[in-house]
C-alpha cells in the first residue's frame, strides 16, 4: 500500500460510495480470529473460479487474511463484535476486493509498511498485502461504515 | 486450527506444527516455541505440515528466533512447506531464519 491516500469515488444517485464491477460474492463475519478460515476459504475459492493460476490464488488470500486481521487487531482493537464485509468483484481482468468495517474511521496516513532491515515480531501486514496484490489504498466507504480497504489483482 | 506436536530427538526439541498457523493459533504456536527455546536446548520446528501462515505466524517465530539467539540456543526450521515459504520470502526472513531441507539434515546440525 504505496499511497495509504482515502481516495474520493464517484457516488451513484443515492450518494452511497459505489462498488464497481461485477460482484461475485459478499460475506459478512464478526471480527473474530476464528472467521478469518472462513473468510480464507471463500477468497480463494473465488479467486479459483476466476480462473487464477495457484500462485495468484495464495497471494489473495494472503493479501485479504492481512487486511481483515488489521481490522480485527487495529480497526476494532480485537473487539469480538464488530462486522466486517469481505465483497469481491470481477472488473475485467483483474478482481477486486473491498474490505469494509464499521469501526471508527482510521489515520490512513499511518498505514504504511514498515522497513524490513529491522528484525521484530509484528507490522508485516501492510507490507504482504503491497507484495501480494496490485494495488491497494483506502477509499470513501459506504454510508454508515467506518473505512474501505480496496485491494485489486490483476487475473492470471 | 494448528497442532503443535513437540518430541525430543537427540537433545533436540523437534516441533511438528501442522495446520494454518493464523491469528487464531498463532499465541498457541508462540507459547509452545518459547517454552521450548526457555528450556535452553536446540530447537527445530518442522513445517513441512503448515498449510498457511500469517504474519502473526511469523511474529511467532520470529520472537522464538530473537529469544534463541538471546540464550545462544539453536532455533531452526526445517521442510517448510511451500506456501509458508513464500510468506517466509515475503518478510525476507528466508535469509534470516535457519532453514534445512529435510529433518534429517535439521537435526545433523541443531544439535
Amino acid at each position: 500500500m504505496a499511497e495509504a491516500k482515502k481516495q474520493t469515488d464517484k457516488r451513484g444517485s443515492s450518494g452511497r460510495a459505489r462498488l464497481d464491477g461485477k460482484r461475485i460474492v459478499q460475506i459478512r463475519i464478526d471480527s473474530r480470529p476464528e472467521a478469518l478460515r472462513l473468510v480464507r476459504a471463500v477468497v480463494g475459492e473465488a479467486a479459483d473460479l476466476c480462473g487464477c493460476s495457484e500462485n495468484c490464488v495464495r497471494d489473495i488470500v494472503i493479501a485479504v487474511d492481512e487486511a481483515c486481521q488489521n481490522v480485527i487487531r487495529h480497526a476494532y482493537g480485537g473487539r469480538p463484535n464488530g462486522e466486517i464485509l469481505v465483497d469481491i468483484r470481477r472488473e475485467g481482468d483483474r478482481i477486486a476486493f473491498n474490505i469494509i468495517d464499521f469501526a471508527d474511521p482510521v489515520d490512513v496516513s499511518k498505514v504504511k509498511p514498515r522497513s524490513l532491515e529491522e528484525l521484530r515480531p509484528g507490522g508485516l501486514g501492510i507490507h504482504f498485502i503491497s507484495e501480494c496484490m496490485d494495488d491497494a489504498r483506502f477509499r470513501t466507504p459506504p454510508d454508515g461504515a467506518g473505512n474501505r480497504l480496496w485491494m485489486v489483482k490483476r487475473i492470471e | 486450527m494448528v497442532n503443535c506436536e513437540v518430541r525430543e530427538q537427540d537433545g533436540i526439541a523437534v516441533v511438528a506444527l501442522s495446520g494454518d498457523v493464523d491469528l487464531e493459533s498463532s499465541p498457541r504456536v508462540r507459547d509452545v516455541l518459547l517454552d521450548c527455546v526457555g528450556a535452553k536446548r536446540p530447537v527445530l520446528v518442522d513445517m513441512s505440515r503448515v498449510t498457511y501462515i500469517d504474519s502473526s505466524g511469523v511474529a511467532s517465530l520470529v520472537e522464538a528466533h530473537q529469544s534463541a539467539r538471546k540464550t545462544k540456543t539453536t532455533f531452526a526450521l526445517a521442510q517448510v512447506s511451500q506456501s509458508a515459504m513464500r510468506v517466509l520470502e515475503l518478510a525476507r526472513l528466508d535469509k534470516v531464519f535457519i532453514i534445512h531441507s529435510s529433518l534429517a539434515d535439521g537435526l545433523r546440525n541443531a544439535g
